[in-house]
């Protein structure tokens, strides 16, 4: 006799495949924008950063000698080299995209034994690696040139940008807000100089600025990530806890110096933090699964992003952020757990007084 | 350069006074843990180990001489307290603990000469001479003992046959991923 | 009233619509009845009749043996054909102890003496024929129902919670009684409260059941005593812990029981089977069980014999080729059976012939930590985290992370994206840890055996030495007489 199967013998309509279509669909409309605004040269980076993932995945299966249709089709390893393309700059080389995306899949997530055993973020794993080795490479930022707009490059020289290097330095800003403001920072100018030339909020909210490929449109990443949380693909915990946490503490240092530091709305639009808070910070392998936990962790994400912002090395500092946070997700994890049923929050059986029930007499 | 010597030899002499007082003031005599394992074996003195009795096999456990997994009377759940007691991990999921074996009595081949009785280190056969014998089989660990004895093979092992009461659920296979 | 949440929850889709509209109907009597010994948590019932005996409908078939245990009687008149091991209604279908019954046709009940007003009877009386009657909690649990009120007269006691959730998808069983019996589910209810002194009772039903609510809500008018509420349609709101804390806002404490926070719960068709045994004598035995599930051709509501067999359930209901899996009870919680060749018992609410669309498709993948199961989970464990540890057999581990708590009600395993039989690891792992400390039991018991084996051999050697001792001494008196003389 066969063993016999335990219930329940019913399912929901949630599978793994699906989970990971819904995030990439929501990530659709900014991803389309920012190819918009950066042309060709974005458009080959993200098709070669996607199709390095997949072929290093599927390489990565063929030696562990696991079901390579299961897995590369489960789309979690596109979904990783999609959120890594568009923490890249969008005019970087093609080779950026190839060892980015190898470098998240094999080293960010296949060596720890593949989907759901990684411990870090595989996106931010690699581009933490990326700017770490390439520097230069990693804040050479595009402004934004829409197919339509004279003076953005044709499909032949967009080639040339992507892979013989043949930038057309022109065209290439110096840094981003963020990074902007920090470099002016250094050399005594205020706020109120340095933001004045580049920094307008509907700008950053619309997507109209420089900066990293899929970050910029603040909007349109807002609405894919409400379509995620209406769906229930991911919780409002690490969002709300990330976002608020960033806002609250720019608010205060904001109120303490406004000439050092900047307000909590360019906080917010600036950057990568709307992507990290929806769709980085709540990949659902590196953050905890408990409320609690989650609260805790997008806090901490919160307070290391605006901490490495304004008084770290680095302009921005979500991947970092991030990934400080998903080594402490385990340990969250083991002490935040939800309370259960009949005990305590320390895990002792409930006891109630005779009052306590004579009460629920009436 | 006197004084350093000096200082140093007054020094190590001091602190080898207090070891070796240490060493007499809290000797211990025998590994406390040989009683605690032995408190947790079946103290059936079976020999199913290999060792003359249970007191050798805790000694030889506490010793690393022999695998947490020796005694299959204890089955599972002796090699987890063992485990616990020692501080070591066994992977028990290798360990065969499906079918624990009963002695049985052969009615037609019994001839009640009582010397299983006598063996049986549980006291789990009943009977009296020249009547058939009958194992307890709550008693029985398995051991084997009184088959050897028996003179007319009419003691066998058999497998404990599983109830609505001892089944469990296996543990579930997933499809290799 | 105000109702409390319980955390966590699902909502399945219902499916009960396949049999919710055909009312209750009697189920012919089949050839033979397969009547199993124990139908009830506890010690098995001994049987206490002979082969070739004949019986009347209602006649005692087997004793109740130990405080915890029920009598079984017959489901109705004819003759016992055997009293052998058959197939329990049970995933491993093993074999029990079981009275095969051969019906004479006549289906005549035995005579029991009635009662003039039950409510003039003392109460230890209500606890006292609801024992003799052999009734078990309903819902599935099949917990003696005497042993509860028994337990209930003596502890204090503010609420009599009748079960009407009903939440297990496909099954209509319960709504179908409260909507076509409400008088005497009521006059159960009524009767359970004059058993137990007390004289609150509040009746929940999921608020999907319009019909069934309205009916109760009508016949319960006029008892200021009770209370018709309608709880939310979420699973699971039939456990026992979960409709507690929906009503009452209490929690079980972890590890106790209901009594514990005042509260008595019985299900709806335990009420009605209290009504059968006191206001007519007759004892358990027939049930309501729902037919259904996409194998099965006319699904309905059966009111059948206890001992019918599955098959002829089915052959009755007709059903369109091979079920892909049968199921006894609900499929959240339901029992796969081995085939359709076992008996309807006390607890079986349904029957369930599945086909193949009906089922859960997709093999297991890797978790990805998705906390799906985390946030839906009723008792507020991580299942992940139990799942992990489940799998590399820390069983230590798993209990640290709750498994005593775990209910299997088969939640998380509904929701994971990763289609992970977590609940069966947990069945599993508390399989493993009954196993672990029945051995635990049992080695020191034999350890038990083998000191007082060792005390008599050294009595048995003290009392030969002193024999010997007397013996010699004897002699060397003896000689020394001798001597003398």
């Amino acid at each position: 006799m066969t063993t016999p199967i335990s219930g329940p013998h019913y399912h929901g309509q949630r599978s793994v495949r699906g989970i990971m279509a819904q995030v990439m669909l929501a990530l659709v409309p900014a991803t389309v924008f920012a190819l918009w605004q950066f042309g060709w040269p974005a458009l080959f980076l993200f098709l070669l950063t996607l199709l390095s993932a997949v072929v290093t995945e599927a390489l990565s299966l063929h030696l562990a000698g696991k079901a390579k249709c299961a897995f590369l089709l489960d789309g979690s390893g596109l979904l990783t080299a999609w959120l890594l393309a568009l923490s890249l700059p969008p005019w970087a080389p093609w080779w950026i995209g190839v060892v980015g995306g190898a470098f998240a899949i094999v080293l960010g997530k296949q060596v720890f034994g593949g989907i759901g055993q990684n411990l870090f973020n595989p996106a931010m794993l690699a581009r933490v690696a990326l700017l770490i080795s390439f520097p230069v490479e990693m804040t050479r930022w595009a402004a934004p040139q829409p197919f339509t707009a004279t003076g953005a490059p044709g499909f032949v020289d967009s080639l040339k940008i992507t892979f013989s290097g043949g930038t057309n330095l022109d065209s290439l800003t110096g840094a981003t807000v963020l990074g902007h403001s920090k470099t002016e920072l250094t050399r005594g100018i205020g706020l109120d100089v340095s933001l004045s030339d580049i920094y307008t909020p509907l700008d950053y909210l619309f997507g109209l600025s420089g900066g990293s490929f899929g970050e910029t449109s603040a909007l349109l990443l807002l609405l894919g990530g409400l379509y995620l949380l209406v769906r229930r693909i991911i919780t409002w915990q690490i969002p709300v806890a990330m976002l608020a946490t960033v806002a609250l503490l720019a608010g205060i240092m904001h109120l303490v110096d406004p000439l050092r530091y900047a307000d909590p709305l360019l906080h917010l639009l600036a950057g990568g933090l709307m992507l990290g808070a929806f769709f980085i910070a709540t990949d659902p392998v590196t953050s905890p699964s408990g409320g609690l936990g989650q609260l805790v962790f997008g806090m901490g994400c919160g307070v290391l992003v605006y901490v490495i912002r304004t008084w770290g090395g680095f302009p921005e500092g979500l991947a970092f952020a991030v990934l400080i946070m998903n080594a402490a997700t385990p340990l969250i994890d083991h002490y935040l757990r939800p309370r259960v049923y009949g005990r305590s929050r320390r895990g002792t059986p409930l006891t109630y007084t005779a009052e306590q029930l004579g009460r629920e007499k009436e | 350069m006197l004084a350093a010597v000096l200082s140093l030899t007054v020094l190590g002499l001091a602190l080898g006074w207090l070891l070796g007082l240490a060493a007499r003031r809290f000797r211990v005599d025998v590994d406390p843990r040989v009683a605690q394992v032995e408190a947790l074996m079946p103290g059936s003195q079976c020999g199913q180990c290999g060792f003359p009795g249970c007191s050798p096999a805790a000694l030889a456990v506490v010793n690393g001489e022999a695998p947490l997994t020796l005694c299959p009377p204890g089955g599972k759940a002796l090699v987890e307290a063992l485990g616990n007691t020692l501080g070591i991990s066994v992977d028990t999921s290798a360990m065969n603990d499906g079918d624990p074996q009963l002695a049985r009595v052969d009615e037609t081949i019994c001839i009640g000469c009582i010397k299983c009785l006598r063996t049986c280190p549980t006291d789990a056969i009943v009977g009296a001479p020249k009547q058939i014998h009958v194992v307890m089989e709550r008693a029985c660990t398995g051991c084997g003992a009184c088959i050897e004895i028996c003179p007319t093979g009419a003691l066998a092992l058999m497998e404990e046959e599983p109830t609505l009461r001892t089944w469990r659920w296996a543990k579930p296979q997933l499809v290799a991923a | 009233m105000k109702l409390f949440r319980f955390r966590g929850g699902i909502h399945p889709p219902s499916r009960k619509e396949l049999s919710a509209g055909s009312a209750i109907e009697t189920m012919p009597l089949p050839e033979r009845l397969y009547i199993p010994m124990q139908q009830h948590i506890g010690t098995p019932a001994e049987p206490a009749v002979k082969i070739g005996q004949h019986v009347l409908k209602g006649q005692l078939l087997a004793r109740a043996s130990g405080a915890l245990s029920a009598p079984i009687h017959a489901p109705t008149s004819g003759w016992i054909r055997a009293v052998t091991d058959f197939t329990a209604p049970h995933p491993s279908g093993l074999p029990i102890l079981t009275v095969v019954l051969e019906p004479d046709g006549k289906d005549e009940w035995d005579e029991f003496p009635l009662p003039k007003d039950p409510f003039e009877m003392p109460p230890e009386l209500i606890a006292e024929r609801v024992a003799a009657a052999g009734i078990v909690g309903m819902g599935g649990a099949t917990f003696p129902t005497a042993v509860k009120l028994g337990g209930a007269t003596n502890k204090h006691i503010h609420t009599l919670l009748i079960n009407g959730g009903e939440c297990e998808p496909y099954l209509t069983c319960d709504d179908r009684l409260m909507r076509e019996r409400a008088f005497e589910v009521i006059d159960g209810v009524l009767l359970i409260l004059h058993g137990i002194r007390w004289g609150r009772a509040i009746i929940a039903i999921e608020d999907n059941k319009h019909e069934a609510l309205e009916a109760m809500r009508a016949t319960a008018k006029g008892y200021g005593q009770l209370e018709v509420v309608a709880v939310p349609t979420l699973y699971p709101m039939g456990s026992e812990k979960q409709l507690i804390k929906t009503v009452t806002g209490l929690e079980v404490p972890a590890g106790g029981l209901a009594a514990q926070v005042g509260v008595l719960v019985q299900n709806v068709a335990t009420a009605y089977a209290v009504h059968e045994a006191i206001r007519y004598g007759r004892p358990l035995v027939r049930r309501i069980v729902t037919v259904s599930g996409g194998a099965v051709r006319d699904r309905r509501n059966l009111e059948v014999p206890i001992g019918t067999l599955v098959d002829d359930l089915l052959r009755h209901c007709g059903h369109d080729g091979e079920p892909e899996r049968l199921l006894m009870g609900g499929p959240m919680m339901g029992t796969v059976l081995p085939h359709a060749m076992v008996p309807i018992v006390k607890g079986s609410n349904g029957v369930l012939a599945l086909s193949k669309p009906e089922l859960p498709e997709g093999s297991a993948s890797p978790c990805i930590r998705c906390g799906s199961c985390v946030r839906v989970c009723p008792v507020g464990l991580m299942p992940l985290e139990l799942m992990k540890r489940a799998q590399n057999n820390d069983l230590d581990g798993a209990q640290d992370y709750g498994l005593s708590d775990c209910l299997s009600c088969g939640t998380c395993a509904y929701v994971c994206p990763a289609h992970l039989p977590l609940t069966h690891y947990f069945n599993y792992a508390k399989g493993e840890l009954a196993a672990r400390a029945q051995q635990k039991r049992k080695n020191d018991y034999t350890r038990q055996l083998v000191q007082a084996r060792q005390a008599r051999l050294e009595r048995e050697a003290q009392a030969k030495a002193a024999a010997a001792a007397k013996r010699k001494a004897e002699r060397a008196a003896k000689k020394a007489q001798e001597a003398e003389a």
